[in-house]
């Protein structure tokens, strides 16, 4: 055993170099080289000044926007340094307390929405920032945005069709509509004044 | 013919001829001396045997069992102090403890039924054991009378017609018939004579005729009879590797489940708790869980197996000088068989009369029955069955006539008859041909041509003269055993590889090796030759098995992993194998490895059967343990259950029962038959795997109805 | 079920069937010493690491000194990890300054029980994290300690299978191979080329890979959002090829920055089992019969498949608790339905369901879907892929000789039922490997039964050292009732097995959990691979039986059956009763309505 601990040193410092140090460093200088507006976080500039990353949710309450899932990232929801989701149990009172809220909410701000909400509207995501909600769930908000920005639901809709994403390569994961880039985009295309 | 010596005496000697009925039928019938499988008197000694083996000090040995004990001991512990202080449910605790004792005492049952078989003939053994009086030589023909406890190895002895034998040796002088029936329960006499390879006796035998001089072999108490008590008593029986393998399995099994009860405790305090309904399980009810997850069946039934597996090779009159040896001959690949007396019956029999020249077979025939009639070997006498068969020519009596018989003899190697001033030989084609020039004859070209075919074809030719002129040639042949090649099909279906060893020629030993189905063969096969064979099959990771009687097989028979040793054979020979056939009959190995097969697969049966069943039983403990805790549970009372207090104790009572109910089958060993080993896994799979999820559903189930029924719980 | 969610299933099984056998067999050559087409550019690397560590490439080393030399490495790293961590305030690339005088006021501090428990954690190949990693631990550390045991520990896994398979393949041999050379040939060839590749995919499609400080957005509505940042594609290729798991963010693979699309999240389930199912055609291969392998590799399948489409048929049923407030729980083109509480849109309920089997089958332990929010049979597949000791295709190396132990576990039951002393791939199995066998199982089971017993009733004093304020173990619970219960046995489940995943509501972060599970991983790792090691060193000096039809046929469907079965049977009634107390009976009860 003692003549194994010399080698076993010396390995853990050579790999420590080859992985730790030399392998991050090329995929760094590579990434930074090739795909250096993704590597730096997709983050989306106004102005000179960062509103966002286009893949991480944020969060939006004005009804002239559409809102984004429940959030169970940091104390206040939408906390990109503190990624989390609620880990509530299928069984769990307070998973029952925080859906009922949601649902009641959102028919309140939704009033002339009256089937069963999708799935994925009441409930928390699993990294508290999805960027994304379901076609479906973009649906059950287009007559209020519609009506806070003074235009038509058929024109939200059409706009938000633009920005559903199907499923990669046709069959992987879900349709999905990229909330914080739908609203970007309802902002340029029917804006508010102010 | 340089074994034919070896071959009469095989014929001889073996009394008990080899039984080929139903060729599938590895394992023959029940024989006759064998005892039934629940004997009265075993049954009462195992009944008391059980008890005794509560022992916890004995019983430690067996680690699931000893749990049990354990278990039954807390459950009776905590059932007094609740009798004391009139808590709980007295008659619930009652039948729970009294059921975990019956546990523990069926899995001692078992194991004492399997003793007190071995008990039972140890004693009718013991009984031959009778203090004999030795009449050792002092010198010359003198000899005293002296207790056969004093007799020490070399002494010699001499035994008159209705003296025992008063220990073992070999014969040093004169020839005997012997009545051996206490060894190999086998009335027929044998004969021992000195020289050669049947000089062995064994004390406690009887000598019928003649008298002889024995020189004594074994120290009192290391007899081949004290041997033989102590094997079937089973007092030196050593745990065999694989049963050690098993055993280590089973403890880390029941060393698993005692885990997964211990800590149910806690995760039941912290349900009852979170529920805030029900009460955590008692140590009955816990104790009951573990009961019946551990491998009680196995563990229960896995050394009565292991003795009953001896037990079945004593039946067939195998003596196996060790557990191991009986295990390994279930492992065996490769099986050395030799040719004469195994796959051949023990003799050539004559199969044709072949004439040279103008000869007619008629006239071929007739000299060959009469220069065989005072020929005694099997092969004379098959000559004369042939030409009476063939020809319709009847035995003569030569008594009348003036009548020359000429014995075989080494020199002239030919035999026959000098009648009526006719000189008939028959012999060697050499022998005859050098005796038809002697009397100044000519020797056909045919003669030696067709003496030359019949060799090539595997047979044995033997030549034929009146006087000058040669007659012709008869067609003996090694008659392979009705049945043997089936039976070899069957080991190769089973993975053996047969080998055949013979003494013969290679050119015979093919033809006869093809007519048998043997995969290989072995010619002209010296002792040292056999050796080196099993040596090479050894380093191929082969396990080899053989048979051997001579001084000479002695060092193969060490070195093969199963050494099965004919009685008739030599001290040497029985020594250097671990197993010794009483009966003398080689072919017996293919049964010993059929018996060790059936033992391994007794134990593998039931170990699955043994873990199978604790499907069932979880699914009627653990929703009975809960149910005031999580009504819901429930749902998995599939057997509908009627009570938690029935639900547990119908599992514990079918845990035992089933104990008792496999008795017969690991006493008498499940069912097997020669097939590849994929058939029979998947048949057994299916039997003792899926069997042993399925079985306990019902029985449980019907345990809850007679016990809900009698209002016991 | 949907149509689709069955076909992203069925093809991502296809895709691996399809790698198995290339990567097998590249994987062969590389443990062999043969050239492959990397070597060319590798093969000075490799030699390199030999010159600068002493090691002796043409030396093999008995089962004894390979297990020392495993040991020693793991000692050092364990060192390294434990050092680094603590020292982080005064390391390079801390931009947060985290266990500094600045760090953001989210910060989890670095305690020794912390740093200990991720130490072991890494090391082991478990990244179980009691931490959030974009509130805990600089760059430096997440490079340099943990990328860096990403790759060891998985190397070592490997380089254990790999004796082992030695083991069966060689005869009346003493030597299993050279530890450091399997080590550094594992490393070179297999985890770094193929990391390198996937992490630049990984970037291509929005992972990150900087060293930059945290981005603070203004949002769209005005309020600030603070975005971490950091070096993850990197990390997170080695993450998932070595079955690691350990995630750069608290959320781990959910986090869009981890795993941004669907298409990377396939990358990243097939980059799990990939070296994995490769393995099993390299223990064919090397056997010399490559039937054997496939057996195995069948073996897994049956039971991921049965494992993939249980967790996506209940996933997909749905909550009914949720469907009485107004929640569609059917599918439809434009909503995926079922249970999504826990799990992202983009990749909706089939991936979730199919990622949660594959990282707990495999000892990944990576999640995009919070498996504390399954439904309870859902979080049963996790909990019980665990516990049979994920052997469905497994941990990198882990897998295979974890259910090699099982192969001679059920040869030995039923072996016997050939009429034999069974045998496995020509070696008679034994005593000491069933003893073996057995030591490794009854560790593992031990390490979850009793800690999860204990942490159950246990009590601390409120605010004392063990337990913090929670005061009782069970105060760390973010669920009552036997959801609570099953986070506990997730824990210790996840630290034995080497997966890493949680049931995540449990706040693990005090000293009594980061202990116990620390040594919940440190038994599921070294009492698993030092008696493998034994069997194997005990393997190789035996002699090959040569297979005859007498002998038990380890390749076909009925051997497949009975691997399965003695996985399922043998973990399924050392864990039934601690599972009928959490999943089972919380099934029954969410489907009363019962709530905690």
């Amino acid at each position: 055993m003692i003549k194994q601990l010399l080698p076993g040193f010396r390995m853990v410092l050579v790999l420590t170099v080859l992985t730790g140090l030399l392998y991050p460093g090329v995929v760094t200088g590579l990434a930074q080289i090739l795909f250096k507006h993704q590597a730096n976080g997709s983050l989306i500039t106004r102005n000179g000044k960062v509103i966002g990353s286009e893949i991480i949710g944020q969060n939006f309450t004005k009804p002239e926007y559409f809102h984004p899932r429940p959030s169970a990232a940091g104390s206040d929801g939408y906390d990109a340094s503190a990624s989390s989701g609620s880990n509530f149990g299928p069984t769990s009172q307070k998973l029952i307390d925080r859906t009922k809220a949601s649902v009641a909410q959102l028919r309140a701000e939704n009033p002339s929405f009256k089937p069963e909400l999708p799935s994925d509207i009441a409930t928390a995501s699993a990294s508290g920032l999805d960027p994304h909600i379901s076609p479906a769930s973009a649906a059950v908000q287009m007559e209020r945005v519609a009506q806070a920005r003074g235009v038509t639901r058929e024109q939200v809709s059409r706009l938000t069709r633009r920005f559903t994403e199907g499923r990669d390569l046709g069959f992987l994961g879900e349709p999905r509509v990229n909330v914080l880039r739908l609203n970007l985009a309802l902002d340029e295309r029917f804006p508010i004044s102010r | 013919m340089p074994s034919s010596i070896h071959e009469r005496e095989t014929a001889t000697t073996t009394p008990r001829q080899v039984r080929l009925g139903d060729p599938t039928e590895l394992l023959p019938k029940k024989l006759a001396h064998a005892r039934p499988l629940f004997d009265p008197e075993i049954l009462r000694r195992a009944i008391r045997d059980s008890f005794v083996k509560l022992n916890p000090v004995t019983l430690m040995k067996n680690p699931v069992i000893f749990v049990v004990e354990a278990g039954a001991a807390l459950t009776t512990f905590f059932l007094v102090r609740d009798i004391a202080v009139g808590a709980g449910n007295i008659g619930f605790q009652i039948q729970i403890a009294l059921w975990l004792w019956f546990t523990v005492l069926f899995a001692n049952f078992a194991e004492a039924m399997a003793e007190a078989r071995g008990k039972a003939q140890a004693d009718t053994l013991r009984k031959t054991k009778t203090d004999s009086i030795a009449k050792r030589i002092i010198v010359g023909d003198r000899f005293e009378r002296v207790s056969a406890s004093q007799l020490r190895a070399g002494d010699i002895v001499v035994c008159e017609a209705g003296d025992l034998i008063p220990g073992d040796g070999e014969v040093v002088e004169g020839i005997a018939t012997v009545d051996e029936s206490v060894i190999t329960g086998e009335s027929a006499p044998v004969i021992r004579e000195s020289g050669g390879d049947r000089s062995a006796v064994t004390g406690g035998t009887k000598v019928l005729s003649d008298n002889i001089r024995i020189k004594i072999t074994s120290n009192p108490g290391e007899t081949f009879i004290d041997r033989m008590i102590a094997l079937v008593e089973g007092a030196e029986r050593q745990k065999t590797p694989n049963e050690i393998a098993l055993n280590i399995l089973i403890a880390g099994l029941t060393l698993v489940f005692l885990l997964a009860v211990v800590t149910l405790q806690p995760f039941a305090h912290y349900s009852v708790s979170a529920a805030g309904s029900g009460s955590v399980p008692t140590i009955a009810v816990l104790v009951s869980l573990l009961v019946c997850l551990i491998p009680t069946t196995i563990g229960g039934l896995l050394s009565a197996i292991g003795i009953a597996g001896m037990d079945r090779v004593m039946q067939h009159n195998v003596l196996a000088m060790s557990g191991k040896a009986v295990e390994a001959s279930g492992d065996v690949n490769t099986l050395l068989l030799d040719k004469t007396g195994t796959i051949t019956i023990g003799n050539r029999q004559a199969v044709e009369f072949i004439p040279v020249n103008e000869v007619t077979q008629e006239e071929l025939a007739d000299a060959a029955q009469l220069s065989s009639l005072a020929d005694e070997t099997p092969e004379g006498r098959s000559v004369v069955v042939l030409a009476k068969e063939k020809y319709g020519l009847r035995g003569r009596e030569v008594a009348s006539h003036e009548a020359h018989f000429i014995p075989f003899s080494a020199y002239t190697r030919m035999s026959g008859v000098d009648l009526d001033g006719r000189q008939l030989r028959k012999g060697a084609s050499e022998s005859i041909a050098a005796f038809v020039r002697e009397q100044g004859g000519q020797v056909p070209d045919e003669l030696t041509e067709t003496a030359e075919r019949i060799s090539r074809q595997g047979g044995t030719p033997l030549a034929v003269a009146d006087a000058h002129r040669a007659l012709g040639v008869i067609h003996l042949k090694d008659v392979v055993k009705g049945g043997m090649k089936d039976r070899l099909g069957h080991l190769r279906a089973m993975g053996i590889r047969t080998v055949m060893i013979t003494g013969d020629n290679p050119l015979t030993a093919a033809a006869i090796a093809s007519e048998a189905g043997v995969d290989d063969f072995l010619a002209q096969a010296s002792p040292a030759d056999k050796l080196n064979y099993i040596k090479k099959e050894q380093a191929a990771g082969r396990l080899v098995a053989m048979t051997g009687d001579g001084t000479n097989d002695a060092p193969a028979l060490a070195q093969a992993d199963v050494g099965l040793a004919m009685n008739t054979g030599t001290m040497a020979a029985k020594e250097a194998g671990n197993m010794v056939d009483l009966d003398s009959n080689p072919t017996k190995l293919i049964e010993v490895v059929a018996i060790g097969k059936q033992l391994l697969i007794t134990r593998g049966a039931l170990t699955t059967f043994s873990i199978a069943n604790d499907v069932a039983k979880y699914f009627a403990i653990i929703p009975a343990m809960f149910m005031a805790t999580y009504p819901a549970l429930d749902a998995l009372n599939i057997m509908g259950l009627h009570t938690p207090q029935s639900a547990v104790l119908s599992a514990v009572i079918f845990n035992a029962l089933i104990i008792i109910a496999l008795v017969p089958l690991a006493l008498r060993g499940v069912r097997y038959r020669p097939e590849s080993a994929a058939s029979l896994l998947r048949r057994n799979l299916l039997i003792y795997g899926l069997g042993g999820i399925i079985v306990p559903f019902p029985g449980i189930w019907i345990i809850d109805q007679i016990v809900h029924a009698l209002g016991l719980a | 079920m949907t149509p689709n969610g069955i076909l992203q299933i069925v093809s991502f099984f296809l895709l691996i069937l399809a790698l198995a056998k290339p990567m097998g067999a590249y994987m062969t050559r590389v443990f062999n010493g043969q050239r492959t087409f990397l070597h060319v550019l590798l093969r000075p690397l490799e030699r390199l690491c030999y010159a600068l560590t002493g090691v002796r490439e043409d030396v093999e080393q008995r089962w004894t000194q390979y297990t020392a030399s495993m040991l020693s490495f793991s000692l050092f790293s364990f060192v390294f990890v434990y050092g680094i961590q603590r020292l982080q305030a005064f390391l390079p690339f801390n931009p947060m300054g985290f266990s500094s005088g600045h760090a953001p006021g989210n910060a989890t501090a670095m305690t020794p029980d912390l740093a200990f428990n991720t130490a072991v954690s890494f090391v082991t190949n478990t990244n179980w994290q009691s931490y959030g990693g974009e509130t805990t631990l600089s760059y430096f550390v997440q490079m340099v300690a943990l990328t860096v045991q990403n790759f060891a520990s998985a190397a070592v896994g490997v380089a254990i299978a790999v004796a082992l398979i030695r083991g069966f393949a060689r005869q009346q041999a003493n030597a299993i191979g050279n530890f450091w050379v399997d080590l550094v040939r594992g490393t070179v060839y297999v985890f770094l080329p193929i990391s390198l590749l996937i992490a630049l995919f990984f970037a291509s499609q929005g992972a990150i890979q900087n060293l930059n400080s945290y981005t603070v957005a203004t949002t769209v509505e005005g309020k600030q959002q603070v975005i971490a940042q950091g070096p993850v594609a990197s990390q997170e290729a080695i993450k998932m090829l070595g079955t690691n798991g350990g995630g750069f963010f608290n959320a781990n693979s959910a986090h869009p920055f981890e795993n941004p699309t669907p298409l990377t999240n396939l990358v990243q389930m097939v980059a799990i089992f990939l070296i994995p199912a490769g393995l099993t055609y390299t223990f064919g291969k090397t056997v010399g019969d490559t039937r054997q392998g496939w057996a195995i590799f069948a073996a897994m399948s049956v039971l991921f498949l049965a494992g993939a489409f249980t967790l996506y048929y209940f996933e997909q049923s749905g909550n009914p608790n949720l469907q009485k407030l107004g929640i569609e729980s059917m599918a439809s083109a434009s909503q995926p339905g079922g249970n999504m509480e826990g799990k992202e849109v983009r990749f909706g309920i089939a991936a979730t369901s199919l990622f949660g089997t594959v990282t707990t089958d495999a000892s990944c332990g990576a999640v995009i879907g919070m498996h504390d929010s399954f439904t309870p049979i859902g979080g049963l597949v996790p909990l019980f892929n665990m516990e049979v000791g994920e052997v469905i295709f497994g941990g990198t190396g882990a897998g295979l000789y974890g259910m090699l132990l099982f192969a001679i576990l059920g040869v030995f039951i039923a072996g016997l039922m050939v009429g034999r002393t069974p045998e496995y791939i020509g070696k008679k199995i034994e005593g000491k490997e069933v003893k073996m066998a057995m030591i490794a199982l009854l560790a593992t089971s031990a390490a979850v039964l009793l800690f999860a017993g204990i942490s159950s009733v246990i009590t601390f004093p409120k605010d004392a050292y063990w337990n913090g304020s929670y005061g009782a173990a069970t105060g760390n619970l973010n669920n009552g009732g036997p959801h609570g219960f099953g986070e506990i046995l997730y824990a210790y489940s996840s630290g034995a097995a080497n997966n890493g995943s949680a049931f995540a509501g449990i706040n693990a972060n005090t000293p009594w959990y980061n202990l116990t599970i620390g040594l919940a991983m440190l038994i599921g790792r070294f009492l698993i691979i030092i008696p493998m090691l034994a069997v194997a060193g005990h393997l190789a000096s035996k002699k090959r039986v040569p297979v005859t039809s007498g002998t038990l046929p380890t390749h076909g469907p009925l051997f497949v059956g009975l691997l399965v079965g003695t996985v399922v049977i043998v973990g399924a009634l050392t864990f039934f009763p601690a599972l009928s107390l959490s999943p089972i009976v919380e099934h029954f009860l969410m489907n009363q309505g019962r709530l905690f």
